[in-house]
């Protein structure tokens, strides 16, 4: 009984007094490896602040977010106009970027693809590697009669709106027939459950085709398809041409935006931001202050350790847009003075 | 304690007596088992009523006969269709069933009846370890070692020879209703197998002694005096078999392809109504799309309910079947 008693005691005045502070997240899978590292970095620098961050996929995000459950939110695509309006002090503040790369399991190495012919191949319309269109793309390379089977994320997934959102941009059949969601009705092919799931399949099935994060298949040494650009130009997935897109964009104030098909020489074409979700007025005076103070710290010395992990850092014209929308964050509606972080 | 004195007294040769001793003792034994009994029943209420709650928005959008017998399944038009996991979840539990009872009941007879001593033991230990492998290895193994195995030698090899029915033809991938009945009938065979055999157990010697003293063999000893005495008992064992399989979801969904279709064809890829739930679920956001996948759970319900009264109806028209035959 004594034992409960102290406890109890000890627990009041844990939460009385200015002990650790605890702060809740959720959402996003896909910058999760990063977010651990930040977290743990953030607390070595700070050691009174810990971060709790569930990796509960994006939609589980932005509802516990709305829902007050948890102090912020995580989401690889943002929030549209029906969340927005369950939650209209939401803030985006975009981290980092990610990519969606397109791996194969085929006898030849350094496929090259046009927009029109990924979107035909995932329509079920391009569905040999023998067919011509590939040949004329590809004149290095000699197919294989093989037919191809295309490979998706069965589970609904961020990575499926990025890559569903740029073949709607790129073929109006597709934004017609398919459309762009976590999940959609695809035309063709076979599903796996996560990366890991679509890269099993692909590793299993000779002459697939399918699409994962950047990230993963990097970390898998999977072989990656160049695709051509808005410019017209064949880019090969990697950190810089990711970080590229987002440079070559009109950015809203909001930071809504997709980056796909973007515009830039240099850009890869299916690119996209992951967001933290802010409450842009906080009430809790010390959760508050330690949300904005970790973000600043996110968007400068945060950025450093994204490429070792394989996430695109920012482009330096976004963490300037991006320094004014924390400055712009209030607690208990007075600004956080961050002159010490900086 | 009164309990103690209740169970000695219930042993007592009168009721009235017995009531005497502790009322109080016997009303709170009673209420506080009508308690636990009645939990289950509370439970699966609220298991209901909590789905049924969930998909009253999906039901209103597109309507029920249309959700049930619709076969498109388009989140991003908020369009949905159950028949084509419906249809997936009762094809594999089918393979799966024709597949392992034979095998399970053929492993019971090995182990009580015709098999070497020094081998049930292991035998048995194996179908022990069997059950207690967890799905999601089941899965890993069938997409690294059996898709492969099928694609390259089983389903070459059954079109060529049974091509002619609609149920072998088309591409040769692997993934499909074929592994995942596959799978399944691995699954479920540890289940009926050590059923079957305490069933088996069941039989009484003087009969098999009585079939053999008549001069049968031992094959016609089984074949006419065990198994039909151990006939609903079997069924028994099958259908709880089933019930594994219609509920499995990891394993499945890491060979069924994952494809909202319905082919005639085995090879072709499918999905379940447990694994479209799983990989949908946790990203849906759409009202009518979480409405959809729970009206999804409310057919598996159904789908679970509809068999455990068959498998009722079936074990007592079994039994009855027996109890002629053997007058």
């Amino acid at each position: 009984m004594k034992k409960f008693a102290l406890s109890a005691l000890l627990l009041v005045a844990g939460t009385a007094s200015a002990g650790p502070i605890l702060v809740t997240g959720a959402g996003a899978t896909f910058p999760f490896p990063l977010y651990s590292k930040w977290f743990a970095e953030y607390n070595k620098a700070f050691p009174d602040i810990r971060f709790n961050y569930q990796s509960i996929g994006s939609g589980g995000g932005i509802q516990q977010f709305t829902n007050g459950t948890v102090d912020f939110g995580a989401t690889d695509a943002p929030m549209n106009p029906d969340e927005m309006a369950k939650a209209a002090d939401a803030v985006h503040v975009p981290t980092v970027l990610g990519a969606v790369v397109v791996t194969y399991n085929a006898p030849f190495a350094g496929l090259k693809l046009t927009p029109d012919l990924l979107a035909a191949i995932y329509l079920g319309k391009v569905s040999k590697w023998s067919d011509p269109a590939l040949a004329k793309v590809n004149p290095g390379i000699k197919f294989p009669d093989m037919p191809i089977t295309v490979v998706r994320r069965s589970d609904g997934s961020g990575t499926t709106y990025v890559f569903t959102d740029y073949l709607a941009k790129v073929s109006s059949e597709w934004k017609e027939k398919v459309g762009t969601g976590k999940s959609v009705s695809w035309p063709a092919g076979l599903g796996g459950k996560g990366n890991e799931g679509v890269t099993g399949l692909i590793k299993q099935t000779p002459g697939s085709i399918g699409y994962v994060e950047l990230a993963y298949a990097n970390q898998n040494k999977l072989p990656l398809t160049t695709l051509q650009n808005r410019d017209g130009n064949f880019v090969a997935p990697s950190l810089e041409s990711t970080s590229a897109a987002a440079a070559g964009v009109q950015m809203p104030a909001d930071y809504r935006v997709s980056l796909t098909n973007a515009a830039g020489a240099t850009a890869y074409p299916i690119a996209s931001f992951t967001y933290l979700l802010i409450h842009k007025d906080m009430a809790d005076q010390a959760k508050g202050e330690a949300i904005v103070k970790f973000l600043w710290w996110a968007i400068h010395d945060g950025q450093k350790l994204a490429a070792p992990l394989d996430y695109a850092p920012l482009p330096k014209s976004v963490v300037s847009m991006v320094e004014k929308t924390v400055q712009g964050l209030q607690v208990q509606g007075k600004p956080v003075t961050l002159a010490a972080a900086q | 304690m009164p309990q103690p004195s209740d169970t000695t007294a219930g042993v007592g040769p009168s009721p009235l007596a017995r009531a005497h001793v502790s009322p109080w003792g016997d009303r709170a034994w009673g209420a506080g088992v009508s308690i636990l009994g009645g939990s289950i029943l509370v439970v699966a209420g609220l298991i209901l009523a909590e789905l049924g709650g969930v998909s009253l928005v999906a039901w209103k959008k597109l309507g029920l006969l249309r959700f049930l017998f619709g076969s498109d399944w388009d989140p991003v038009q908020d369009k949905f269709g159950a028949l084509p996991f419906i249809y997936g979840t009762l094809v594999t539990s089918t393979i799966a069933i024709v597949v392992a009872v034979p095998v399970s009941v053929g492993l019971a007879l090995f182990l009580s009846e015709m098999g070497p001593k020094q081998l049930r033991r292991p035998v048995g230990f194996a179908i022990e370890v069997l059950a207690a492998i967890p799905s999601v290895i089941f899965g890993l193994w069938g997409l690294f070692v059996m898709v492969p195995w099928l694609r390259e030698s089983v389903e070459p090899f059954l079109q060529a020879v049974l091509g002619f029915l609609p149920l072998f033809q088309g591409p040769m991938i692997g993934l499909g209703y074929l592994a995942a009945g596959l799978i399944l009938a691995i699954m479920i065979l540890p289940t009926i197998a050590s059923v079957t055999l305490e069933v088996l157990k069941t039989v009484p010697l003087a009969l098999k002694e009585g079939a053999l003293a008549l001069g049968a063999t031992r094959w016609e000893a089984i074949r006419m005096a065990v198994l039909p005495y151990a006939r609903p008992g079997i069924v028994g064992a099958a259908l709880l078999g089933l019930g594994r399989a219609l509920g499995e979801t990891m394993a499945v969904t890491m060979v069924i392809g994952n494809a909202p279709d319905i082919h005639a064809s085995l090879f072709a890829p499918g999905y379940s109504l447990p694994a479209v739930i799983a990989n949908e679920f946790a990203e849906a956001t759409g009202d009518v799309h979480v409405g959809a996948l729970a009206s999804l759970g409310l057919v598996l319900f159904g789908i679970t309910v509809l068999l455990n009264a068959l498998a009722q109806v079936l074990i007592r028209a079994v039994s009855r079947g027996m109890s002629r035959g053997a007058a």
